[in-house]
């Protein structure tokens, strides 16, 4: 077991190169979850998501490293490691000759929660009562029995959610889960892992494309290429790359800009100028300006904005390198 | 232990509810027969009966009685190569039972399967009058299982480095159909060229058909024209072949799914 209760996921070092590839999918890559935090690994297509949540679910092998989930080692612990985690695949992973239901207690069974039953009704109460509480919860309840065929995609990822949650396991992975949903799909569907989060007290690993979901996450790995590009939380990130900043302008332009001189500030542009605020309070920084202002914003920068400049970075880093 | 007993009935009772609501799957099912035995059996009875001394008929029905459960079990197992590219075997490899349990579910489901095939076989020939020793049919039912295992671990060893389902359908037909002839499905063996009589003793088919073959024919003097060996013989081949055929098959699939 880990010495580090705290850290639910440790990855150190992790590497994989698939077969006949010549470069590494996933190159020397560490980080740590902590327990009951959402955590999002958020990079390009192509850039060694999938495949790292791939080794860290146990269904892909690693080439080196060391992966500890819940504290089981993923090599030589792997059943204990599977007992403890749910995952929800970027392809639905649903039998669709099976009803909805069915699905679940496929799921059920398998975890060895329930014992084998051919039917709904010949299931144990207790199963009836979790599978009818979380139908409801997630609007099911009326299509439950229904066969995964006539399920839409939105619903299909709230039935895969259902039945990555019926063995209460400590980790939930999502792959990527709101591809090819609608908005109001993907909005429903984030509402609703907020309140799993929340009740279940589970840790949340994510790996996604789209910024907005990975704005409200507590921490983020940014991987490019295969290698880990950035590192923080979302405000953190931001903050270390773009950060926040006070636009300001005024009809005495000449006067504002001598003034913002006198006061040493560092500013840039001719009017709007910019002033980086560098953890200052920028309340303080507007109070000792005398020069009547025609506008003023604080502009606090977006994650995406943020990614874009990483991405391009890197990339530029990766194609160009310096020694 | 237990656990892994639920979840080896959970994978087999999903490929038998699969079945049990395809239709059309279990319409096809009738199709081999009608061609095996009521076309081709009946032609073969019709002019070659003079000449043999037990009834082509029933030859040919103990034939696709094996070749239907090795057979199903074999193609079915397929399926995971399937459930590979739908994603749906994520689910069965993130769960915490063993592979084993998994290969051994998918097997025993997929020998329900052909189970419910072989109904349809036996049924086809009462209707047809097929001339049967009711008995000697009871005698073979606990045989099934062993054939139909037999089998399972065979389509596992080839499934094991496919990784497409379209690969299983086009090599799988050219690992059975000669296993067909070699087997004597439908033709007499006990007389062959010397190649021929080597490439049908390493076919896996063989051994199958003639272990159905020996016990139906058993208390019947047409034994020593309709069959090659005792049926303990060949219950120990089906059962050495299929502890190998499992343990490396589960190990070279499971391996494959892995390190990719």
């Amino acid at each position: 077991m880990s010495t580090n209760s705290f850290h639910i996921i440790e990855v150190i070092g992790l590497t994989k190169r698939y077969r006949k590839a010549s470069i590494n999918a996933v190159d020397n890559v560490s980080f740590y979850v902590e327990e009951g935090s959402f955590f999002s690994l958020l990079g390009p297509n192509g850039a060694g998501k999938t495949t790292t949540i791939s080794i860290l679910t146990t269904i892909l092998s690693k080439t080196f490293g060391s992966v500890t989930l819940a504290g089981y080692d993923i090599d030589h612990q792997a059943a204990q490691v599977r007992k403890n985690i749910g995952v929800i695949f970027q392809n639905p992973s649903l039998d669709r000759n099976l009803t909805a239901e069915e699905n679940i207690r496929f799921h059920a069974n398998l975890y060895g929660l329930y014992p084998y039953r051919p039917t709904f009704s010949t299931m144990p109460s207790p199963y009836q009562k979790r599978v009818t509480q979380l139908a409801q919860v997630l609007g099911l309840h009326h299509d439950i029995h229904k066969s995964v065929k006539t399920l839409s995609g939105g619903m299909k990822r709230k039935l895969e959610i259902i039945r990555s949650l019926m063995h209460h396991p400590k980790i939930l992975f999502l792959d990527e889960p709101t591809t090819g949903l609608d908005p109001i799909s993907r909005a429903n569907l984030w509402q609703y892992l907020q309140q799993v989060k929340q009740k279940e007290k589970i840790t949340i690993f994510l790996t996604t494309h789209y910024l907005e979901e990975a704005e409200n996450s507590d921490y983020i790995c940014i991987i490019n290429q295969g290698k880990l590009a950035h590192k923080g939380t979302p405000q953190e990130i931001k903050d270390a790359l773009l950060g926040r900043y006070i636009e300001l302008n005024s009809s005495h332009r000449l006067k504002l800009q001598q003034e913002l001189q006198s006061l040493n500030f560092k500013f840039t542009g001719s009017g709007p100028f910019r002033l980086y605020l560098y953890h200052h309070n920028p309340q303080k920084i507007i109070h000792q300006i005398t020069t009547p202002l025609n506008h003023l914003k604080i502009i606090d920068p977006t994650l995406e904005q943020a990614y874009v400049k990483i991405i391009n970075q890197d990339t530029a880093h990766n194609s160009h390198p310096t020694t | 232990m237990i656990t892994e007993l639920n979840a080896i009935l959970t994978i087999a009772f999903r490929d038998l509810t699969k079945l049990l609501r395809d239709r059309a799957r279990i319409a096809a099912n009738f199709i081999f027969p009608t061609i095996f035995i009521g076309i081709l059996g009946t032609s073969l009875q019709s002019n070659l009966s003079n000449q043999l001394p037990y009834n082509f008929l029933t030859f040919v029905f103990t034939g696709v009685v094996g070749q239907t459960l090795f057979q199903s079990t074999a193609s079915g197992i397929i399926s995971l190569v399937e459930d590979r590219q739908t994603d749906f075997a994520q689910e069965l490899f993130i769960s915490p039972i063993s592979r084993y349990s998994i290969v051994i579910g998918k097997i025993l489901g997929e020998t329900l399967v052909s189970f419910v095939q072989v109904f349809g076989v036996i049924l086809f020939a009462l209707v047809f009058r097929v001339p049967l020793d009711l008995m000697a049919l009871l005698r073979l039912f606990p045989f099934f299982v062993a054939i139909s295992f037999f089998g399972g671990a065979f389509g596992l060893m080839v499934m094991a480095n496919l990784s497409e389902q379209r690969s299983a359908n086009q090599i799988f037909p050219f690992l059975l159909f000669p296993q067909y002839f070699l087997a004597g499905v439908f033709n007499p063996i006990q007389n062959l060229p010397l190649p021929l009589t080597i490439a049908s003793r390493l076919a896996p088919m063989t051994y199958a058909i003639d272990l159905v073959r020996s016990v139906y024919y058993a208390n019947s003097p047409q034994k020593p024209y309709t069959t090659l060996f005792p049926p303990f013989l060949n219950l120990a081949v089906v059962t050495v072949f299929f502890v190998i055929f499992i343990s490396i098959g589960t190990y070279l699939f499971v391996r494959n799914e892995k390190n990719r």
